[in-house]
């Protein structure tokens, strides 16, 4: 796969290595220097840093400016855009303002519904969907044109990025489901956490099956638990996670104070073994508010120090 | 059909409490059908209002009629002998019909008696659920006849999102995930392929986005 963009994530991933990305949280309030913090214990250790978009529909500090602040540090950010809360016309604004930040990449997402969130009242848009918002930055990029035709004298040169689910249901249609996106124009996937390996592999298999491996960058997601009570949480609680009851036993097998470590332990061993599944191109750790943890899995995952392209 | 539900007692008294002569006016259309406007909670209401009036020992004189339709001019007209008895209309239509209602008796208070839903079906006795939000351009065609904009709760085209799971929306386990049906269904109908080819922008201005809408038939203008 060629490069096409001046996106630093893009140029290795492009150049066969192990991306890595992470993402951090912008925080309820207006400290921007929330969001520089949590980037200053990643920075070193990944390629690019997701900044999240109002994520499980909770109003935060929006993503394109915490990306503007870690722009400025001189880090790589990836500008997460969910189709939720904004029109067509508030979208392709915001990524005309991005682009002209360098902000080079996107990840392309519809939102979780606005019913997850701190304003279950709230009207919401899905004027798009992330398909079509993918379809929407590529027009922009590559024709030079706004969805209403009108031409761009410049043109935002994003990394198209998407996300994918595994493990959502209907099973059977989760390939199909991306090979959606990536006829819409992705050229790089997120996928939801992974703690079912086999599940994951399955899918995997099926990517491979159709050679989408090729076409697109595939980026295994991570969050390394924190305990019992959160695996219990994801498994429970959070739609279309899937947590296998032997990592909830695994955890409940050691004391309390000592389920982070095993947490972490977990995370960098699916890591290690994923790094060996066949059109997986690298990784995407989400370790949600635990952002001072990423270095030592980079680390005990061998996947330091990162590359260096131009 | 229009789905509609009744409002909550206290609402309709509140709404009615500094008038002295009421006029229930049910609907015999849609309303009818998810019982929340006909003849029959016409009656109820008026009783259940009557009952409430005698407690509280305020005098109010409560009349009852339902009509054929209040989206016809022609069956509201019957009410235009009868309304000047009355110092305000409760209207059991949905809320085409307590507009209607207003605009041809314009100087009469016309109240809403029942929250107007969705357009949808008798799933089964007592169960009525939204099939269509009438987007003004019908893509059923190429989603097995399943509404994607009415029944997947983001409004993907593109579905379904990460969310599914059991066949259940991720907003809420009551919910079928519209998607999940949508699959079904084209797999059962053998059209899988047309999954996989990325649905573009819709177009929203048939929709309510492009404002109040109206649909001419010339030959039927006459
Ligand atoms: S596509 Fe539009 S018109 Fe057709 S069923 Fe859905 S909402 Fe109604
Ligand atoms: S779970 Fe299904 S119905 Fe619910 S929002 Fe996602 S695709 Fe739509």
């Amino acid at each position: 796969m060629s490069t096409t963009t001046p996106s630093k994530l893009q140029k290795i991933l492009a150049a066969g290595h192990f991306g890595v990305t992470t993402e951090c949280g912008p925080p309820r309030s207006c400290d921007g220097g929330v969001v520089e913090e949590k980037a200053k214990h990643v920075a070193g250790h990944v390629d690019a840093i997701n900044v999240t978009d109002n994520q499980t529909a909770v109003v935060r500090m929006c993503s394109l400016a915490s990306c503007i602040r870690l722009r400025i540090m001189g880090l790589e950010p990836v500008l997460q855009m969910v189709t939720r809360d904004r029109n067509r016309i508030g979208l392709q604004s915001d990524l005309l303002g991005a682009a002209s930040f360098g902000i080079n990449n996107v990840l392309c997402l519809t939102g979780d519904h606005q019913s997850f969130g701190d304003h279950p009242e709230a009207a919401n848009v899905f004027d798009l969907d992330s398909t079509q918002l993918i379809q929407t930055v590529k027009l922009m990029r590559d024709d030079a044109k706004l969805l209403s035709g009108a031409e761009l004298k410049t043109c935002p040169q994003m990394f198209i990025g998407a996300a994918e689910n595994p493990f959502a249901d209907p099973f059977d249609v989760r390939v199909s489901r991306l090979a959606k996106k990536v006829a819409a124009g992705a050229q790089f996937i997120q996928t939801q956490c992974i703690y079912n390996l086999d599940k994951f592999k399955k899918w995997m298999q099926g990517i491979v099956d159709r050679g989408l491996h090729e076409k697109v960058h595939i980026l295994a997601g991570f969050t390394p638990m924190k305990g019992v009570g959160m695996a219990k949480y994801m498994k429970n609680r959070v739609p279309g996670m899937d947590v296998p009851d032997d990592i909830i036993k695994r955890l409940q097998g050691v004391p309390k104070e000592k389920q982070p470590d095993e947490g972490i332990n977990i995370c960098i061993e699916h890591i290690q073994e994923l790094k060996e599944v066949k059109g997986v191109a690298g990784f995407h750790i989400m370790a949600i508010e635990w952002e001072e943890k990423v270095p030592e899995i980079v680390e005990r995952a061998g996947l330091y120090p990162r590359p260096k392209v131009d | 059909m229009i789905m509609a539900k009744a409002k909550p007692i206290e609402e309709i008294v509140d709404e009615i409490k500094d008038f002295k002569r009421i006029l229930i006016a049910g609907c015999n259309g849609c309303v009818t059908v998810c019982e929340a406007g006909g003849m029959k909670e016409v009656e109820v209401l008026a009783s259940a209002l009557r009952m409430y009036f005698k407690k509280t020992g305020q005098d109010m004189e409560i009349g009852e009629i339902s009509l054929t339709r209040q989206c016809d001019k022609e069956y509201i007209k019957e009410l235009r002998d009868g309304i000047g008895k009355y110092d305000a209309v409760v209207s059991l239509a949905c809320g085409a019909g307590v507009q209607f209602l207003a605009e041809m008796y314009e100087t009469k208070p016309i109240l809403p008696g029942v929250d107007t839903c969705f357009i949808g079906v008798t799933e089964e006795p007592g169960v009525w659920t939204e099939r269509c939000a009438a987007c003004g351009e019908c893509m059923l065609a190429s989603t097995g006849g399943i509404c994607p904009i009415a029944r997947c709760s983001k409004r993907m085209a593109n579905g379904p999102c990460g969310g599914s799971s059991d066949g259940k929306c991720e907003v809420n386990k009551e919910i079928a995930c519209g998607w999940q049906l949508i699959y079904d269904r084209l797999k059962v109908l053998g059209q899988l392929d047309r999954f996989e080819k990325p649905v573009s922008p819709k177009n929203w201005k048939t929709s309510r986005d492009g404002g109040p809408r109206k649909i001419i038939r010339e030959v039927s203008r006459q």
